[in-house]
């Protein structure tokens, strides 16, 4: 019967195999380019791509994006960014080093705009996932057809424009017909982007790092903390084997 | 099949026995005191209680003397007064009148235990809470108040139990409050600012 | 028993004559007789008490930060998980310790089933124990909505529509225990008051019952023997023995091989991809936008997929109802003569095989989208499922079964 414990801690871990992260590169590719198959592949331990991220997201996205539940100084102190850095480059107007990063887009300007408020990123890659933000920013193509002349293939008729074009470049969505469905092929860039895609590849993973920390800023500290109480729970078992057989030797 | 299921005693290492009971409990508690720890520091201010404590900023370039400014650290009410050389100076002839002259008694960062009970003469910042239980103080700087009497040197009188302080803070005898009136940790960044809740502010502006 | 501490010096004879405390100590530990042969099946109830006291002391501190509230709850959780120290632990230690739980009691309830624990003279024992499930599931249900996040609302609006299948007065009760047109605050206050007060207070109540109704009868044991039959001369059964210090040490270990695989999913897994916190739920409440897929926690998908496979919402309440209430009338469906698995025939252990591998399968087409050969497999599963009660008067009374031996076989 302890066998049957096995086959559940067994049927447990399957998932977990499938959360492993490969990095991609992107490109214009001869065969259909799997874009479903990316994978964001960013480490949380690597704090200078966590610093570029966070920087990456105060110059870019804090326009529209706020993330209500992290304090300015908390990222700093986390990321290990220098406090002249942190009120210079980082923190918006207004705010100071203790407040929550808020968006100054009004409500109603948004809607008005964009059709809906951009919703708030603080727990983004813990609602999507990691995979589907990473593949999101990398999916913009151009769309004439549509209102912000944009769409993306991981959120088709998404309301925000391609407001990373100028680093990525404007690219054409190529389909082809497969059985009568319209699929996508591969990205055909029209005009370039200031970044080179392995560049560009490199801001998008970054960013996505610093989201992945921004859903969860404890999940170093927790996984840190959980070695040593693992190693001694596994200790005290030991221990308790021990005391257990011991009087159960008294046992006929 | 035996009838007694169990070893009889003679039969069993009580040395091992007693050595792996001791060491199991002894880890085991040492877990269980390390487990109570989060739950110990969870009742700690939080990041937000932290933030909204965080210390305050108070530009005092206006400052008269003779005149005070109130503001609030950390949910306690601060009393920022300005003060004029001649009061400060006659400050030593309250001593005989003194309930804690040294502030021995008293709460006071190391910088404010002296006679003037601030950094500096001209800034006095205290914690506007008597001492006796809990009320604000009101102020009453002039000397020879018309209430207080002629030989009122200026200071804080109490309005809920008659306690009175001095131009430092310091309680009079015949108070019902029992220590001086507490100082904050604060500093100044310059001239012009003072950090209240911060006992070494960063100069501003050096090199 | 006789209170001879009652005549004891000093501070402890003082207080054993105003409080039972060693007779209470002899008769229910180091005096009280369990079967020799307990096996790993048998560390679940223990396992379970450990995480209920554990469910306990987190939920009082976090109730100490959560805010009660439609437009704080989500927040005041992001705040636990962000700003209280260590309230990310507070937090993954009672979200793990829920799904923790159903494990346990699961394992706990198939050890009932495989030894016939659940036959005389235990069978209030088994009822007080179902009754402890139920109340477990409400309280999990409950539970899951505080967070106030996108599924704990659509899980809400789901499952208490089922109410609504209730003929003439279903949608009249559907209204009264929401207190509102739709899943709304005020639902989610009076979940907060019952998840956190009535409920807990209920489960010690009936946790206590389970107990005291154990010790009247003595525990059952792999091989169904009844001990307290063979007693040498001072009434001591034969194969028993004491509870303290045997089984203290032996489920201490029990709990120590527990939290450490319990710690490994705390501190490395705590979503355990996606089975213990949805993704969904990191998204607040929105009642304008179902999650997609949408499914409760996997400890409730057997019975979803069964509620799932009929295609009428009366029948497929019905079903639900029957699948988890037909537990409670084992102890009247087996007609065997004999109690544990080991002594059964291959009947028995066909109809019970094909009930826990459609149990499995239903929890796991539960979690799936609503579709295709899903429904189709789940179809399928609730067959055995319903079989293995409602035929059981008749293939227990078949059953070969093997002769029961006089003592028991083995030692823990």
């Amino acid at each position: 019967m302890v066998k049957l414990a096995i086959v559940l801690m067994a049927l447990g871990s399957l998932p977990l195999a499938a959360l492993a992260a490969e990095p991609e590169a992107a490109g214009e590719a001869a065969t259909p380019v799997k874009w479903e198959e990316w994978h964001a592949g960013n480490s949380i331990e690597d704090t200078s791509s966590l610093q570029r991220g966070a920087r990456n997201f105060m110059n870019y996205c804090n326009g529209c994006h706020a993330l209500k539940y992290v304090r300015y100084q908390r990222m700093a102190d986390d990321l290990k960014i220098p406090t002249d850095v942190l009120s210079r480059d980082l923190v918006a107007p207004g705010s100071n080093a203790l407040s929550y990063i808020t968006t100054s887009l009004p409500d109603a300007d948004a809607v008005n705009w964009f059709g809906k408020v951009p919703p708030d990123l603080s727990l983004i890659t813990r609602s999507k996932g990691t995979d589907y933000v990473y593949r999101f920013l990398k999916t913009f193509y151009a769309d004439p057809a549509s209102a912000t002349g944009s769409n993306n293939l991981a959120y088709p008729g998404a309301a925000m424009p391609a407001v990373l074009s100028d680093l990525s470049g404007v690219n054409d969505a190529v389909f082809r017909q497969d059985g009568g469905q319209k699929v996508f092929d591969h990205f055909a860039n029209t005009v370039p982007g200031t970044l080179t895609p392995a560049q560009y590849d490199d801001f998008v993973r970054d960013t996505v790092n610093f989201l992945d920390y921004v859903g969860e800023p404890t999940q170093i500290e927790r996984r840190t903390i959980g070695i040593w109480v693992v190693l001694f729970l596994v200790l005290l078992t030991w221990l308790t084997w021990l005391l257990k057989n011991e009087y159960w030797k008294d046992v006929h | 099949m035996t009838d007694v299921p169990l070893t009889a005693a003679p039969d069993v290492d009580e040395g091992r026995r007693k050595f792996l009971t001791v060491a199991a409990s002894g880890v085991a508690a040492f877990g269980a005191v390390v487990t109570v720890i989060p739950f110990v520091e969870s009742w700690e201010p939080s990041e937000r209680a932290r933030a909204l404590g965080a210390p305050v900023l108070l530009d005092i370039s206006k400052l008269e003397p003779g005149q005070m400014i109130t503001t609030v650290w950390r949910k306690q009410v601060i009393y920022v007064v300005g003060r004029a050389q001649p009061l400060v100076d006659k400050l030593t002839k309250n001593d005989g009148d003194l309930k804690d002259k040294d502030s021995r008694d008293s709460i006071q960062p190391g910088y404010a235990q002296n006679e003037m009970r601030s950094r500096r003469a001209d800034v006095l910042v205290l914690i506007g809470i008597c001492t006796h239980l809990g009320c604000l103080p009101k102020s009453f700087f002039d000397p020879g108040d018309p209430v207080l009497g002629a030989s009122w040197p200026g200071g804080f009188r109490c309005p809920c139990h008659g306690s009175r302080f001095d131009l430092a803070g310091r309680v009079f005898n015949g108070s019902p409050a029992p220590t001086n009136l507490s100082v904050p940790p604060y500093s100044f960044q310059d001239q012009h600012t003072l950090v209240i809740g911060l006992d070494g502010a960063p100069a501003k502006g050096a090199a | 028993m006789a209170n001879e501490a009652a005549y004891k010096p000093g501070f402890w004879g003082w207080l054993n004559r105003r409080l039972p405390v060693e007779v209470f100590w002899r008769s229910q530990l180091s005096e009280y007789y369990a079967p020799k042969n307990f096996n790993f099946w048998y560390f679940f109830g223990s396992l379970a008490m450990l995480v209920l006291v554990m469910q306990l002391v987190t939920g009082i501190f976090l109730a100490m930060f959560y805010k009660v509230g439609e437009n704080t709850a989500f927040d005041s959780v992001e705040f636990i998980m962000r700003e209280v120290d260590f309230g990310w632990l507070l937090r993954y230690l009672h979200s793990t310790g829920a799904s923790a739980f159903f494990l346990v009691i699961y394992l706990h309830m198939f050890r009932g089933i495989m030894y016939g624990s659940y036959k005389s003279p235990r069978e209030l024992l088994w009822l007080f124990g179902m009754i402890i499930y139920l109340a477990l599931m409400a309280e999990a249900f409950m539970g899951y909505v505080l967070p106030w996040g996108n599924m704990s609302f659509w899980a809400a609006t789901v499952i208490i529509n089922i109410f609504g299948a209730i003929p003439v007065i279903g949608p009249g009760l559907v209204e009264w225990i929401r207190g509102d047109y739709g899943i709304a605050d005020a639902t989610l206050n009076r979940f907060f008051s019952l998840h956190v007060v009535a409920l807990p207070l209920l489960l010690l109540l009936l946790v206590a019952l389970h107990l005291v109704a154990l010790h009247e009868v003595g525990s059952n044991n792999p091989d169904g023997v009844e001990i307290k039959e063979k007693k040498n001369a001072q009434g001591i059964p034969l194969d028993g023995i004491p509870f303290h210090p045997y089984y203290t040490v032996k489920d201490i270990f029990g709990v120590a091989a527990f939290l450490a695989l319990f710690a490994i999913v705390v501190f490395f897994i705590p979503t355990f991809a996606d089975l213990f916190l949805e993704k969904a739920n990191f998204e607040p409440a929105n009642p304008l936008s179902t999650p997609d897929p949408i499914s409760p926690s996997w400890y409730f998908t057997p019975y979803y997929a069964i509620l799932r496979s009929f295609p009428s919402k009366g029948a497929g309440a019905v079903a639900m109802l029957i699948a988890v209430s037909a537990f409670f009338f084992l102890p009247w469906l087996d007609r065997s003569p004999v109690k544990s698995i080991r002594y059964r025939g291959w009947i028995y252990k066909t109809f019970l095989a094909l009930f826990v591998v459609s149990f499995l399968g239903l929890m796991y087409l539960g979690l799936q989208p609503a579709q295709g050969t899903y429904v189709v497999l789940s179809r399928i599963c609730c067959v055995p499922y319903f079989l293995f009660f409602i035929l059981m008067p008749f293939y227990t009374r078949w059953d070969p079964v093997k002769p029961v031996p006089e003592r028991v076989t083995a030692h823990g």
